[in-house]
């Protein structure tokens, strides 16, 4: 059964989610809600989509099997990959931002505000803007563009402007809270593309509706390529968008195990982490019900991440019932695993994977023997990592 | 039962036609610039011509706040506020006008809502306004606040929808708070020219007394603002006054914004 069941009617999984925001929003909310209907049972409007994603985004992306990161997991073992970093712009992103900007054209709002984290939510975002011709505004973490310079560039060759945030930990909660901020004030002319299954209802399901592009590919490549299902699906999980995305094809299928893997940046003990699954407790945060990392009176505690898109203290709700009920499994892995599986999965195989999406290759590493021969591990590679090379370079002390 | 303290206010001020004015509402930061010199500014500001005062909890996150408020809570939440701290403020300046708290929902879910309510009620506290707290976001604890002591105070914003300004108002008390233009809280220009149209709309919805927010700064503004609604809502323009130039500065906007507000009535 989909965990969404009767999420529309209440705008929550279980009793996360919900519309946490000020009153100024909840006509747009509740505009965008019926929109997205409207579009989910219009022909014309999948048709238009389907066609963007095969020939703007070049989908579908492949299901790549890795021989010898398999034989580093287990004899036998087959890891596939989902290759969403073979997106247009590198990362799964996109696969949501063209699905909201047809939404905002239906909606008829011309300018559109963005927040991003590691810059690939901002990338894909200003690449639908150039595409349809939309204003676009980017807010992102002063800290975040000093770390992906070369991501602010490509936003702003595309037309975009970057915003940069100077408020809190000037990372990816406190761009999210400026691009909130930039809503309330431009709601009527604006929408707001929201890059992750996070905020509020309805943009949790909306995202994961455009993501779960992924993860129906993914199920017939595996039933076609090995004529069963995955053993088990590993995904990152910041905000949660690839990983719902993966998931949501999987989420009826008993046997398959979900495992969704976080950051524990310097170690689950050392408080500098971005775990909010597994070390979080249920908040409002962001319009939403869900873990959050939070002091005990309340206060949104700074998250850490070696991973600017990991780096975020919140979690989508519908990722705080899949915990709740069991379905999901979530872990995590240090900064220096993800590190460390940055590299094995370059030598090995020959793909850069995104910082973030080493968490999840990380996962699969520390977890050798753990499958049977034949069993299929399959792995979402959600963005590609040539926008962390100079980082990784600094932080493993080579030349530059 | 007696007369809840936030209606008494309001009949104290309306109760004489011919004095008839607009209720001044300052709104401040608690803990800020410092615990201590807070408690003062709660004390001076309210015996300077205030009707109600806001109090503001501190939350890291003030998504709906402009830079002014949130440099302030930011610089409390530095200095160690916390909710329990905030209410002991708030005892501790045992103001004879009712005091509403203004914050963030997650502070008070961490602390317990329904202890908050009790304890909030037994510190003299009189409302409650919530930011990110729109009418049907979560009945259980919507019901909550509604059985407790404290007057549930609703935000109207221009983009409220008939069918939501039905609700909205259908579960407040106390009195209801119109934005008066779209955006964050913080100083404008200029008072917004379609205020008057919102006024009215919300007025046919209902009853209640209608205190307008958001934007108000300076004691002609007030003035035009108070023409329309039943209270006027001045926060960023205190909290501005407070840091730069200390209580005394704070007193004397407020004194000028209740002079304003008196003139108004001629």
């Amino acid at each position: 059964m989909p965990s969404d069941a009767g999420a529309r009617e209440t705008g929550r999984f279980g009793p996360y989610g919900g519309r946490y925001v000020p009153e100024t929003l909840m006509a747009a909310l509740e505009e965008l809600d019926r929109v997205h209907e409207a579009a989910k049972r219009d022909p014309a409007f999948w048709a238009e989509l389907d066609g963007l994603l095969k020939n703007y985004v070049g989908r579908p992306t492949p299901l790549t099997e890795a021989p010898r990161l398999g034989a580093q997991v287990g004899a036998g073992v087959v890891v596939a990959l989902k290759r969403e970093d073979l997106n247009h712009t590198g990362a799964h992103k996109i696969n949501n931002t063209l699905g909201q900007a047809l939404l905002a054209r239906r909606m008829g709002k011309r300018r559109i505000i963005a927040e991003t984290g590691a810059g690939q939510h901002g990338v894909a975002t200003a690449t639908v803007c150039a595409r349809f011709g939309l204003e676009c505004v980017v807010y992102m973490g002063e800290e975040d563009m000093r770390r992906q310079r070369l991501n602010v560039y490509r936003m702003e060759l595309m037309g975009a402007r970057v915003v940069p945030v100077t408020s809190g930990t000037r990372t990816l909660k406190d761009a999210t809270n400026e691009a909130l901020r930039d809503w309330v004030t431009n709601v009527t002319t604006t929408h707001y593309i929201i890059g992750s299954v996070v905020g509020p209802d309805p943009f949790p399901r909306i995202v994961r509706d455009f993501q779960s592009v992924i993860g129906r590919e993914a199920r017939a490549q595996t039933l076609e390529r090995w004529g069963k299902l995955p053993h088990t699906v590993v995904a990152c999980v910041g905000g949660g968008s690839n990983a719902m995305g993966i998931f949501s094809a999987f989420l009826a299928d008993q046997d398959v195990a979900l495992v969704g893997v976080e950051a524990a940046g310097e170690g689950l003990e050392s408080g500098r982490h971005a775990a909010s699954l597994g070390r979080g407790r249920p908040g409002v945060f962001h319009g939403s019900l869900s873990y959050l990392l939070q002091n005990a009176d309340g206060q949104v505690q700074p998250a850490h991440s070696v991973s600017a898109g990991l780096d975020y203290p919140g979690v989508g709700p519908e990722h705080a019932y899949l915990k709740d009920t069991g379905r999901v499994l979530y872990e995590a892995v240090t900064d220096r695993q993800a590190l460390e599986a940055f590299a094995s999965l370059s030598r090995l195989e020959g793909i850069l994977p995104a910082v973030e999406s080493a968490h999840a290759v990380a996962w699969v590493l520390a977890h050798r023997g753990a499958w049977r021969v034949g069993d299929v591990v399959l792995l979402n590679l959600s963005g590609r990592g040539d926008k962390d090379v100079a980082m990784v370079a600094e932080l493993t002390g080579a030349a530059t | 039962m007696s007369e809840h303290p936030i209606a008494a206010r309001w009949r104290a001020i309306r109760g004489n036609a011919g004095t008839r004015r607009a209720a001044l509402i300052p709104y401040l930061t608690a803990g800020f610039p410092t615990p201590e010199v807070s408690i003062e500014a709660l004390r001076r500001v309210a015996a300077a011509g205030a009707d109600f005062v806001e109090v503001g909890v501190p939350f890291s996150d003030p998504l709906a706040d402009g830079p002014t408020i949130q440099r302030s809570t930011q610089a409390a939440l530095d200095q160690g506020m916390t909710v329990p701290r905030v209410l002991d403020q708030i005892r501790r300046a045992a103001l004879e006008i009712p005091v509403v708290v203004m914050t963030y929902l997650n502070p008070l879910l961490a602390f317990g809502l329904e202890r908050f309510v009790r304890e909030a009620a037994a510190a003299g506290v009189s409302g409650l306004l919530l930011t990110d707290f729109p009418a049907g976001a979560d009945p259980d604890l919507e019901a909550l606040v509604r059985a407790s002591p404290l007057a549930l105070i609703r935000l109207i914003a221009p983009t409220t929808t008939p069918d939501r300004l039905a609700r909205a108002v259908e579960g407040a008390s106390g009195f209801l708070y119109l934005i008066s233009r779209l955006g964050v809280t913080g100083a404008r220009d200029a008072v917004s020219t379609d205020l008057a149209e919102h006024v009215a709309r919300v007025r046919s919805a209902s009853t209640l007394p209608l205190a307008v927010g958001f934007g108000i700064s300076t004691p002609a503004q007030a003035r035009a603002t108070g023409r329309l609604a039943d209270g006027v809502v001045v926060g960023s323009a205190i909290v501005d006054a407070l840091a730069t130039g200390g209580v005394g500065a704070a007193e004397r906007l407020v004194r000028q914004l209740a002079a304003a507000l008196r003139e108004g009535t001629a």
